[in-house]
């Protein structure tokens, strides 16, 4: 890192203040960004990192401060200045056509409005030449709907490789990606940056800042507070660091497991579009114990918790809930069945967003308990989404807000207090921490831990390995809507459930039997 | 320039679409008025005198509003729950229909029981007409826009053969009308001596009554929960088929009183020139309103008062009353462009 030290200065930002009404989103932010370096930029949700890059791209007009790139001073708010000057930015939201192909997604935009006909030769060369250069394998002829996620994202790379950039940006990438995915994302990054390239990578995952960054900025509250060389610091460090004291993971403690309060036996259910659908699945869930679900994205995650929400019917099999076969199955009959569900997508599904927290809070249970006769019970309502608020450190300007304007971590407060308020048997938790700071997923592994010492099943849905073998009892792979045997707690290596995830025991397993 | 999303609007700018839009299509007529040969201010004070200017003037002006508070809010309560019903207008005339049927004779009964039967039965037609699109939408995802704008063509060419077959009036010397109301069927005035009907007192009403349901109800939660996020209020358990189904009867009722309260109220009978439009007008009226109840009251009154106030400039000034379509039109493009306003700000860089 001492010959980066000398290294020109590719992006520099100088005393940036951005204030929002009465938040300061960036308070007196400076930093430099060295030729061939990584920096990682750390913090909690709502520290200020989306914010800061915003700026550098023009999307935001800073209070105060300035950008400079390669030494010229960027007009503010005008994302073509950085585009132009070289700095290409990967959003956390991919800002692809759907129904163009890769090549044309990469070349639109840096084509000129009047220039009628495409060089589409000459593009799709110089995409093969980068993709080769960078090994981002992607088929410049596929229609860009039908990719994976982490295919998408390498082409959104590779749109800004093509623009000449000379700085990537890039929002929580791996917060959409595999591990698989995201070993691919670093290795491009680290080619990248070997052939003279800088990136800023903004993260809230820890191992992954140690796993690529040269260097971290770590932000809280919209302020720099600190600055480390990777080789100087470590994972507590930065933990306490973002949070602003020490955190520790809940502990599991083992106990064992009560009797069955949800069993599948070879259920199956209906695939939709291109996500499978369950295929002969046996699954029981036990009281106190968390089951976790180990796959990669996109494999039957999304069938068996639409299923078990009441969203879908399954097509065979048998499905008991509490020792009684389940019929005519809806989300109202899941609830009244004590399923609390906490859906994959807390934006779209599990809260409507122009509704205050009121509103939301009694969203599920409206009918039942604040309602009489048709007429809703608004006092009960608020103090319903009031109790929530205070038991489940919700931090919101209060009840009537509308929920769009709260952070990710504490939508799912919410979300979490609606369930659990409810005193669920059974628990349904779809990648429950998926983006959300450490603050927040301490916070929520433990009132899940909670729920599992006081007698719920909670099944635990993740694309996070780590996240799974910490909390489980019992872990499931499921691959291509199959689901492995029941591993017990401690008996197996991430290795091992990674063979599994990637299909490899499921074959082993049919040619036994 | 560009625009800058505003993450909470406060309510004066939330407000502001309306007074902008009402102002631009001011400005849009003072130019068309100086086109015509016509002093704007003239022609403005002309329309208001027209509108409000004597008793008259003013009842008229409810008068007309009435039909457009129905219509209004019944595309107000569909609009809001996303069931983009374009056919008011027919349920409007199904309305009529029922009222023209059951109230010339064929139901002898007294007023105080009659009324609230024709009401009803009135409501029930509006709403079965628009139940067709709405099962059509939620089991096959046939599109309500057109299914519904097309079936005002139908109807009106309905009600057409009606009125030159089984309803044409005997006595009508051959003209396309109805017979007659009973007197029993007739909607008496509010005051004696004065031309306004107890219509206006049911719109009224009916508006009330709508903003109850969606902020007090149950179903009124049920209907904006679908209306913002149909995925979400299916995860949480809401039935949104249902509430889809009963959106739609509700619209349609909504409408179907306006058929009502203008055969039984203004017109007597039952003619193909009942309605210059109100159905759609009524989608206006409720944009105006931005789809609230109370709103769609004032929104009413406001193009009810710039077409009467029209009719009567045009008589005095010689400029003609099509200022008013235009003003209409020009207000609500003005409005859509000015909600804009509400959730962005304009940023100079």
């Amino acid at each position: 890192m001492s010959q980066k030290a000398q290294a020109q200065t590719v992006l520099r930002l100088s005393n940036i203040t951005k204030r929002f009404g009465a938040l300061t989103a960036n308070d007196d932010v400076s930093f430099d960004l060295k030729r061939g370096e990584v920096i990682a930029l750390l913090g909690e949700n709502g520290a200020g990192k989306t914010t800061l890059m915003n700026i550098i791209f023009g999307q935001y007009t800073a209070d105060t401060g300035a950008v400079e790139v390669f030494g010229q001073e960027l007009p503010p708010g005008n994302p073509h200045a950085a585009l132009d000057a070289g700095v290409g930015m990967v959003h956390q939201h991919f800002t692809l056509a759907g129904n163009l192909t890769v090549w044309e997604n990469i070349v639109l935009g840096s084509q000129r409005l009047r220039s009628l006909r495409l060089d589409s030769k000459a593009a799709k060369a110089k995409i093969a030449g980068l993709a080769k250069r960078f090994h981002l394998v992607v088929d410049p002829e596929a229609k860009v709907g039908r990719l994976t996620v982490g295919e998408r994202q390498r082409v959104e790379i590779l749109k800004a490789l093509y623009r000449e950039a000379r700085i990537l940006i890039l929002d929580e990438p791996t917060a959409v990606l595999t591990p698989q995915e995201s070993d691919a994302l670093f290795a491009t990054l680290r080619e990248a940056v070997g052939q003279g390239l800088s990136v800023v990578f903004i993260s809230h995952k820890l191992h992954e800042v140690m796993a690529i960054a040269d260097r971290t900025l770590v932000l809280r509250h919209g302020k720099l507070v600190a600055e480390r060389a990777i080789g100087d610091t470590s994972r507590e460090e930065l933990a306490a660091l973002m949070v602003g004291g020490k955190v520790s993971p809940p502990k599991i403690d083992a106990m064992p497991a009560g009797p069955a309060l949800m069993r599948l036996t070879g259920v199956s259910t209906k695939g939709e579009g291109r996500a499978p659908g369950l295929q002969t699945v046996n699954l029981t869930l036990h009281a106190g114990q968390i089951t976790g679900l180990a796959g990669v994205s996109g494999n039957g995650q999304k069938a068996l918790s639409d299923l078990i929400s009441g969203l879908v019917q399954p097509s065979a099999g048998g499905f008991e809930i509490a020792g009684a076969e389940v019929a005519d199955w809806s989300p109202r009959r899941a609830l009244s069945r004590g399923i609390g569900r906490i859906p994959e997508d807390r934006h779209h599904t599990g809260t409507i967003a122009d509704f205050d927290l009121t509103e939301n809070a009694v969203l599920e249970t409206y009918a039942k308990d604040f309602a009489r006769h048709g007429w809703m019970n608004w006092a009960d309502a608020k103090a319903r989404a009031e109790s929530l608020i205070a038991t489940y450190d919700v931090r919101c300007p209060g009840p009537d807000t509308r929920i769009r304007l709260l952070s990710g971590g504490n939508m799912q407060k919410l979300i979490l207090g609606r369930v659990l308020e409810t005193a669920p048997r059974i628990i349904l938790a779809n990648q429950p921490v998926r983006g959300l700071d450490i603050g927040a997923v301490n916070y929520v592994h433990g009132r899940l831990a909670e729920a599992r010492e006081k007698g719920a099943a909670v099944l635990l849905i993740s694309e996070d390995l780590d996240e799974i073998m910490t909390l489980s009892d019992v872990i499931h792979v499921i691959s291509e809507g199959r689901l492995s045997p029941g591993f017990v707690r401690g008996t197996m290596r991430a290795e091992d459930l990674g063979q599994w995830m990637a299909g490899a025991g499921f074959a082993e397993a049919a040619h036994a039997s | 320039m560009r625009l800058e999303p505003i993450p909470d609007p406060s309510l004066a700018r939330k407000l502001l679409p309306p007074a902008l839009a009402i102002l631009g299509s001011f400005l849009v007529a003072s130019l068309l008025a100086l086109i015509a040969g016509g002093n704007p201010l003239a022609v403005f004070g002309a329309i208001v005198k027209g509108a409000v200017g004597s008793k008259f003037a003013l009842l008229e002006t409810l008068n007309r509003a009435t039909p457009l508070i129905f219509t209004g809010l019944a595309v107000a309560v569909a609009f809001r729950a996303k069931l983009w019903n374009i056919g008011a207008e027919a349920q409007l005339y199904a309305g009529a229909v029922v009222t023209a049927v059951l109230g010339t004779g064929l139901l002898p009964w007294p007023p105080a029981l009659l009324l609230p039967v024709l009401a009803l039965v009135a409501m029930l037609a509006g709403a079965l007409l628009l139940l067709g699109p709405a099962l059509l939408k939620t089991r096959l995802g046939v599109d309500e826009v057109v299914t519904t704008l097309l079936l005002n063509y139908i109807f009106l060419l309905f009600v057409s053969y009606l009125l030159e077959g089984p309803l044409k009036d005997p006595m009508g010397m051959g003209w396309p009308k109805s017979a007659r109301l009973l007197a029993e069927a007739r909607l008496p005035r509010i005051v004696d001596g004065l031309r306004l009907h107890w219509g206006f007192a049911l719109a009224l009403i009916s508006a009330v009554a709508l903003w109850v349901i969606n902020t007090r109800t149950t179903l009124g939660f049920e209907m904006r929960a679908v209306g913002q996020n149909a995925e979400a209020a299916r995860f949480a358990g809401m039935p949104v088929t249902r509430i889809m189904l009963k959106t739609a009867l509700l619209s349609g009722g909504l409408a179907a009183l306006a058929g009502f309260s203008e055969v039984s109220g203004l017109k007597g009978s039952l003619t193909l020139d009942l309605s210059p439009g109100y159905g759609y007008t009524g989608i206006v009226v409720a944009m105006l309103a931005l789809l609230h109840p109370l709103g769609v009251v004032a929104a009413a009154l406001f193009v009810a008062a710039i077409f009467v106030g029209a009719d009567a400039m045009s008589r005095a000034l010689g400029v003609p009353s099509y200022i008013a379509d235009i003003m209409l039109a020009s207000a609500l493009l003005m409005m859509v462009l000015a909600i804009l306003l509400t959730k962005f700000r304009v940023v100079r860089d």
